[in-house]
């Protein structure tokens, strides 16, 4: 069973990245296309974010370790639909025009956080393979906790985009904020029994 | 006050035959070479050579319209049952011989024209769209605003039973716009009650409401309920709530960033996902018409 867990994940995951696909060679995007397949790649980034940050907690609730399995594929995941969103944004919005790109990142802090998140997620997806959880042996985990922060920077470039106060951003936060409010519990935790 | 360009009005005749022709021969690509044709046989100004019409159905479920709810559809997806008729429209405050009118008698009142506007949103988008509606100038005349009326004030009407979005604080219900008195006398700004020679449809702002071409989408009001004529500026409910990104001119001004987008570009609703963005104009091309009503006026601190 658990040897066609990964493989099934895997597969799965693709799944928002084909429908894109089909939406763009069917034209099926709608009156605004550069614009429908940034949203759809950034949301699917966050909903990955929250799917890698649920793992752990799954594991203390089902008391079962295959979530922790697929953690690190979901977690590439989020590289993975991070990078196509900053590559629409990038290259097919702003046409490698460096300019107001750069302009944009200095000047807008909901793009500014945005990239900060892209940037802070590469170490994490190069140190991702089991090689490097060998050679980083405890740096690893720390340097993986990173996670929160990009977790937090998403969101907060999701709220710092939305003209005035919009459900869909409070929702992914506030999901955010509970996940990781769960580690802090189970930290405490072992500190007082530990 | 100039007037208005022929080449920015599209006759009506000349209008419905390219859209029987192009409905006969099945050609709705062609549109682009027609229009860009009939708009050089009228001698058009060269920044109006590509008003290029935005398609029905983008015009139509691609709408800003928080009162039906944030997402882009949600207007055209939820407004369908909301009740235009019947409505009244007061026009009031500092003139002479205030009014109420219903829209009845608004369409009987001011006849009808078509316009053929440019409409950019603050969002960096843009729409061309065939308007039906009077000038604004036609309807301020006939109150006879008196000395102190200074700006002129729009209420849109307040329903939270049928418009799911006024039941939240999104906005500062019901949506409230303001121009200058100026700016509203401009031959260019329209109340509109149609577009695409129809009815408004109620996603677009149904039964009444404004356009002012040349000023970021949002201050174009829609079913709106008042018209008032006031002494002091208005504080429009996107000023309420985020005064630091939205002023009370809202000019388009490739030149003055919203602290969100850049305003130097924008996309054309409708194109594919290889064309890429055009610049933005200044005034939104209507600049030879207005520039005259902001002389003297630093338009980056008056945004």
């Amino acid at each position: 069973m658990t040897k066609y867990l990964k493989p099934s994940v895997f597969i799965l995951s693709l799944f928002p990245f084909l429908i894109i696909t089909y939406k763009i060679f069917f034209n099926k995007l709608g009156p605004e296309p550069v614009k429908e397949i940034t949203h759809f790649t950034g949301e699917w980034t966050l909903i990955f974010i929250c799917l890698t940050l649920s793992m752990s907690p799954l594991k203390t609730f089902t008391k079962l370790s295959l979530w922790i399995n697929i953690r690190r594929m979901l977690g590439l995941f989020v590289f993975f639909y991070a990078t196509l969103h900053l590559l629409t944004y990038v290259g097919l919005d702003y046409r490698f025009d460096w300019q107001p790109i750069f302009d944009d990142v200095v000047k807008k802090k909901y793009v500014f956080i945005g990239f900060a998140a892209w940037l802070l997620l590469i170490p994490l997806a190069i140190t991702s393979s089991r090689k490097m959880i060998m050679l980083l042996k405890n740096n690893w985990k720390k340097l993986h906790r990173l996670i929160y922060v990009i977790a937090i920077f998403g969101s907060l470039h999701y709220i710092w985009l939305s003209k005035t106060i919009f459900f869909k951003p409070l929702i992914y936060f506030i999901i955010i904020i509970l996940l990781l409010a769960f580690r802090i519990k189970i930290k405490n935790k072992n500190i007082n029994y530990g | 006050m100039k007037k208005i360009k022929y080449s920015e009005i599209t006759p009506e005749n000349i209008y419905k035959n390219r859209r029987n022709f192009i409905k006969k021969f099945g050609l709705a690509a062609g549109s682009v070479f027609l229009s860009q044709n009939l708009n050089f046989s009228a001698k058009a100004a060269p920044k109006n050579e590509d008003l290029k019409l935005t398609e029905y159905r983008y015009v139509t479920t691609y709408n800003n319209y928080y009162e039906f709810g944030t997402g882009k559809s949600d207007p055209a997806e939820r407004s369908e049952k909301f009740k235009t008729t019947p409505w009244d429209v007061v026009i009031d405050g500092e003139v002479e011989n205030p009014l109420k009118l219903s829209i009845e008698e608004i369409t009987s009142l001011f006849p009808s024209e078509e316009r053929i506007y440019k409409l950019r949103c603050v969002e960096g988008w843009s729409m061309v769209i065939p308007w039906l509606g009077f000038p604004l100038n036609k309807i301020l005349k006939k109150v006879s605003p008196t000395s102190k009326a200074k700006f002129v004030k729009f209420t849109s009407i307040l329903d939270p039973e049928q418009m799911i979005g006024q039941r939240f604080p999104i906005l500062d219900w019901p949506y409230k716009e303001g121009l200058r008195i100026d700016e509203a006398m401009h031959d260019l700004t329209i109340m509109v009650t149609g577009l695409y020679g129809k009815k408004l449809p109620n996603q677009n702002g149904s039964p009444f409401r404004l356009i002012v071409p040349w000023k970021y989408g949002f201050k174009s009001s829609k079913a709106i309920v008042n018209i008032k004529l006031v002494e002091k500026m208005p504080t429009s409910s996107w000023m309420k709530a985020s005064p630091n990104e939205y002023g009370f001119y809202s000019n388009v001004n490739p030149r003055v960033d919203h602290p969100r987008w850049s305003q130097a570009t924008e996309r054309v609703i409708g194109e594919s996902i290889i064309s890429p963005r055009i610049p933005t104009t200044m005034f939104n091309g209507y600049g030879d018409e207005v520039a005259n009503l902001y002389t003297g006026m630093d338009l980056k601190k008056y945004f």
